[in-house]
């Protein structure tokens, strides 16, 4: 094969131009804003700044509502992650199986998908309202006074449920397409070997999903601490209250409804921070057991 | 594409017609049917004289209005008119050289003004630490105490005036009626706020803040307010108050459902309760503690005003000043008052109403105006804080954790002093 290669250092980097300039102008310039703006503290309308160091990072990590809406955004990220994983993997096991009727059982499962995040919200807000609410009947009726915007915890497991929800049919695409790509021959081999079919999924096809279980975690996290936020938005009704809140929306509520932009700022740069370390960790330590076929 | 050339030649046709015309733009967050009631007043300004145009744009709700507003003036663009609501006054006020205060408005377009000719409860809420008023009062309304008759007759109980009698004579009587006897829909605006005004209590040092935000204090570490969220939570634990949370709705509706016999709510709330439900209901003010004081005082104002914002041209202002009298005239305060029940701001739109026998065929509008009128006291003014939407949220918080049962009365009001005061302290920095 012929080796084409550039005559100098300039049309390669003219190339890359458009790239590097949305990375810098749309991810680089913003992320560096948000930490100069981190030292000062502003007033709304002019925006002159006084130079505070520390004080807004000091003030932010110390204020109890902080840490109570950090420890709820570790409890709300692996509560959706465990729900919304281990049901994508189960519906896309079930449906990998079935034989008839397989295209409206999988559509069935996938709508759910295109619902916008505000929409879902709503949805929530209507079946978790504490007078008219179908779900807060039924719990009822289990003896389960359930009470959205007034019981921390309940607001809590009312807001999981909906995020998780929504994104169970994500799962289960990537989930039934990896299925799919476990070649027929493994299986049949497998099915020699073991007779029981659960001690087969773990150690034959659950390995071999490693690559997409992976891929999904990582999503997964993003979504339930980024993307959340409109489901939050819509079911707080705007009234935050004694509700829980993640911190991508404690960011919002003190920067934008608060007019606070230094300790908004200072609060995203620790959000930043705390999302990288977490991506790396996820590289280094689990991605090392990922075998990719 | 020949139709968009001949509508944009239209449109520029129109544009220099209309060119003799000074146009203003007016931000609002009135919504719905609030909305339409700032339309047809803007319409009615346009259709008054041919000089002037307003046009007014809904820009969300209070604070997204708030935020928008900031967010233009920091990139030049400002509006010539915004609506900024009570939590977020000290914001705008505070911003001196932002907004042209509304005296100083008037003086200069040579519009007569006096402060005197608006309502006791309105004059000084939006006003500076001189008391020059600052924003003009334009949606205006207190909290006030709903209740439905059928069941209070039932119980045969009449709407409390003290929160003692409340305590031992109408709420056992209404519980063993069966229903829940109170409910009311904001706590820091109504239990916080107006509690310390009914009572005539101080609520922050520097005069309630209206003196500056440089160490400006929280004082709701207060025996008499701490007095009564015991009460609260000792009937909300017995069965005579429910609290539904932080939000407003959901305090409202099991009222309108018949479960709740009496509601704290807003005196412009009327309107929307003839709608909603299909029982008698009527209103009076809000309760008061005998133990902390003989008789109440009146309550502050709620809702919103507007602020006419600085760096546009004199020709402009103008404009603005224009429409600021013709929004103060008695006919046009009587139209927002009837069509929106929001309190009227001055002392000649409420006359009007009287005289036009308004108050005869719909009492429960006057109600809010009476409190308002009630005999004030030295902290009954109002109050002037920063970062105050923020201080709400904590008082929301901690209220929320006291019914929970997840903290004590005396912790939630050290909280609420501790966390206000640091925000107060970070408000008076960013003014420094």
């Amino acid at each position: 094969m012929k080796k084409v290669q550039f005559s100098g250092i300039a049309p390669p980097l003219l190339l890359i131009a458009p790239q590097m300039a949305i990375v810098v102008i749309f991810f680089l310039w913003p992320a560096a804003e948000a930490v100069r703006t981190s030292f000062f503290i502003q007033d709304p309308f002019f925006g002159r700044a006084v130079f505070v160091g520390f004080d807004n990072y000091v003030n932010a990590v110390t204020r109890s509502d902080y840490l109570r809406s950090a420890a709820f955004t570790g409890v709300f990220v692996t509560a959706i992650c465990a729900i919304s994983l281990g049901f994508g993997l189960l519906f896309a096991v079930c449906a990998d199986e079935v034989l008839r009727g397989e295209g409206p059982y999988k559509t069935l499962l996938m709508w759910v998908y295109a619902i916008a995040p505000p929409v879902a919200g709503l949805i929530g807000v209507m079946l978790f309202d504490q007078h008219i609410g179908p779900l807060v009947d039924f719990f009822a009726f289990f003896g389960w006074e359930l009470q959205t915007g007034v019981d921390y915890w309940d607001t809590a497991f009312a807001m999981t449920v909906v995020a998780a929800w929504k994104q169970i049919p994500y799962n289960f695409i990537f989930f039934l397409s990896g299925l799919q790509g476990i070649p027929r021959s493994l299986r049949e081999a497998a099915a020699i070997d073991c007779r029981s079919p659960a001690r087969r999924f773990w150690t034959v096809v659950f390995p071999l999903l490693a690559p997409t279980s992976f891929f999904l975690l990582v999503i997964n996290i993003t979504y339930a601490f980024f993307e959340t936020f409109g489901v939050i938005d819509v079911m707080l009704k705007g009234e935050p209250g004694n509700n829980p809140v993640s911190l991508v929306y404690k960011v919002y509520l003190d920067g934008f409804r608060g007019q606070d932009l230094g300790g908004s700022s200072a609060q995203s740069v620790i959000l930043m921070v705390g999302v990288m370390l977490l991506t790396v960790v996820q590289f280094r330590f689990i991605e090392r057991r990922v075998h990719y076929a | 594409m020949i139709r968009t050339t001949i509508a944009a030649g239209a449109l520029a046709l129109t544009a220099a017609a209309a060119h003799a015309q000074t146009e203003i733009t007016w931000w609002h967050a009135m919504g719905g049917a609030l909305g339409e009631a700032v339309n047809a007043v803007a319409e009615q300004f346009n259709a008054s004289q041919s000089e002037y145009r307003i046009v007014p744009s809904y820009k969300g709700n209070y604070e997204e209005t708030l935020t928008a507003t900031i967010a233009a003036f920091r990139a030049g663009e400002q509006p010539n008119v915004v609506q900024v609501f009570d939590a977020g006054s000290a914001t705008i006020i505070g911003a001196t050289g932002a907004t042209i205060p509304v005296e100083d408005l008037m003086n200069q377009n040579g519009i007569p003004f006096n402060i005197e000719d608006y309502i006791a409860g309105v004059r000084y809420f939006y006003a500076d630490g001189s008391g020059k008023m600052v924003g003009m009062p334009f949606n205006s309304s207190s909290p006030i105490m709903y209740y439905n008759v059928a069941v209070l007759n039932e119980a045969g109980v009449t709407p409390p005036k003290t929160w003692e009698e409340f305590r031992d004579v109408t709420a056992p009587a209404l519980k063993a009626a069966g229903y829940v006897p109170l409910a009311q829909s904001h706590t820091p605006w109504i239990f916080t706020e107006n509690f310390m005004s009914r009572h005539n209590l101080q609520f922050a040092t520097n005069s309630n803040g209206y003196d500056g935000a440089e160490g400006t204090q929280l004082l709701v570490d207060n025996p008499a307010i701490k007095a009564h969220f015991t009460a609260l939570k000792d009937w909300s634990d017995n069965g005579l108050y429910k609290y539904y949370g932080a939000g407003w709705a959901d305090n409202q509706t099991p009222f309108e459902n018949g479960e709740v016999a009496i509601w704290l709510g807003s005196s412009g709330s009327f309107g929307g309760l003839k709608k909603s439900v299909d029982f008698e209901f009527d209103a009076t003010f809000l309760p008061y503690w005998e133990a902390v004081t003989p008789t109440g005082y009146n309550t502050f104002i709620g809702g919103a005003a507007l602020f006419a914002m600085a760096g546009h041209p004199a020709e402009e202002n103008k404009a603005a000043a224009e429409f600021f009298r013709f929004l103060s005239s008695p006919e046009v305060q009587f139209f927002w008052h009837r069509e929106t029940g929001y309190v009227p701001i001055t002392e000649a739109a409420y006359e009007l109403g009287k005289s036009e026998g308004y108050y005869e065929s719909t009492p429960l509008a006057e109600v809010g105006i009476q409190q308002l009128s009630l005999p004030g006291g030295e902290w009954t003014k109002g109050y002037q804080m920063g970062f105050y939407v923020q201080i709400r949220d904590v008082m929301n918080r901690e209220y929320g954790r006291i019914f929970a049962g997840e903290t004590t009365v005396d912790e939630a009001f050290r909280t609420i002093t501790e966390e206000g005061d640091q925000l107060l302290a970070r408000f008076a920095q960013t003014q420094g």
